[in-house]
C-alpha cells in the first residue's frame, strides 16, 4: 500500500498553485489576444497564414515571423513585443512546469522524491526562464 | 486521511470515463508535449548562437520544423488552450459544472474547424503548395 496524506485545507503551496494555474491561463488568453490583434494591425491579415498567426500569438518572438510573407520585421521586434514575449514566458513557464510537477506527483509514490522533484523543477523553471528571456532579447 | 494512490495501468485503461476522461488524457499529453517542446525550442534557440552548440541547435530545429511534428504540436496546443478555458471557467464558477458535457461538445465544435484550417495549411505547405 502506498499512502499519502490528503491535501490540507487553507492556503498552502498546492492551493496557491491550483489558483495560479487558472489565473495564469486567463492571463495567457489575454496575452494571446493582444498578440493576435497586434499581428493583424501589423499586416498579418494579408501576409500570414493561420498557423503562422497562431505561432506568433503563442509567443510573440520575432523569429516566428521570418518564414512568413511579412517583408519588414522592424515593428515585430520592438521593446513592447520583447516584453510581451518575456511576460508570456514568465507566466506560461510557471504554469507549464507546475503542470509537469503535477503529473509527476501522480506517478511518483515516494514522498522524499516528490519533495526533491518540487525543488528540482523550480530550479529548472528559473534556469529556463533566464535562458528564454535572454534569447528573446538577443534575437 | 490517507489516499490510496495505486491504480494499475490496466485498471486505468478500463475506466469508463468517456468524453471527460478523454479530455483529461489529451490535456495531460498536450501539456507535457508542450513543456518538453518549448524547453527544447528555447535551448535550441540559445545554442544556435553559441559556437559550441550550433550543431545541436540545428539538430533540434530540424525536428520541430518537420511538418509531421507541427501537425502534432498544433493539436496539442490548440486542444490544451480550448480545454483549459473550459476547466478555468467551470472551476471558477462551480455551478456551471452541471453543463460539463455540453461544454465538452462545445469544445470540439471550436477545435475541429480551427484545427482543420491550420492542418490544411500546414499539409498544403508541406506538399509544396
Amino acid at each position: 500500500m502506498n499512502l499519502r496524506t490528503a491535501p490540507q485545507r487553507g492556503v498552502n503551496f498546492d492551493y496557491i498553485m491550483w489558483i495560479y494555474t487558472r489565473l495564469s491561463a486567463l492571463a495567457m488568453y489575454a496575452l494571446g489576444l493582444i498578440g493576435i490583434i497586434g499581428a493583424l494591425i501589423m499586416g498579418a491579415r494579408t501576409d500570414m497564414s493561420l498557423p503562422d498567426l497562431m505561432r506568433w500569438a503563442f509567443t510573440p518572438e520575432v523569429t516566428h515571423v521570418l518564414n512568413t510573407n511579412v517583408a519588414n520585421i522592424d515593428a515585430w521586434r520592438t521593446l513592447f513585443w520583447r516584453l510581451m514575449g518575456s511576460l508570456l514566458v514568465l507566466v506560461g513557464g510557471a504554469h507549464g512546469y507546475h503542470g509537469l510537477l503535477n503529473v509527476l506527483d501522480d506517478y511518483v509514490k515516494s514522498a522524499p522524491w516528490r519533495l526533491f522533484l518540487r525543488y528540482f523543477i523550480i530550479a529548472i523553471w528559473i534556469a529556463m526562464t533566464v535562458v528564454a528571456v535572454y534569447v528573446i532579447f538577443t534575437s | 486521511m490517507p489516499l490510496k494512490r495505486d491504480v494499475s495501468l490496466k485498471d486505468a485503461l478500463r475506466y469508463q470515463g468517456k468524453g471527460p476522461m478523454l479530455t483529461y488524457w489529451l490535456h495531460r499529453i498536450g501539456g507535457l508535449s508542450m513543456i518538453i517542446f518549448i524547453s527544447l525550442h528555447v535551448l535550441a534557440g540559445y545554442m544556435l548562437n553559441q559556437p559550441w552548440g550550433a550543431r545541436a541547435g540545428v539538430f533540434i530545429d530540424t525536428i520541430y520544423e518537420n511538418w509531421i511534428f507541427q501537425v502534432f504540436i498544433f493539436a496539442c496546443v490548440l486542444f490544451h488552450i480550448i480545454n483549459g478555458l473550459r476547466i478555468t471557467i467551470l472551476d471558477l464558477w462551480p455551478r456551471l459544472i452541471e453543463y460539463q458535457r455540453e461544454a465538452i461538445w462545445l469544445e470540439w465544435m471550436v477545435f475541429v474547424p480551427v484545427y482543420g484550417i491550420a492542418l490544411y495549411t500546414i499539409v498544403q505547405n508541406a506538399l509544396g503548395g
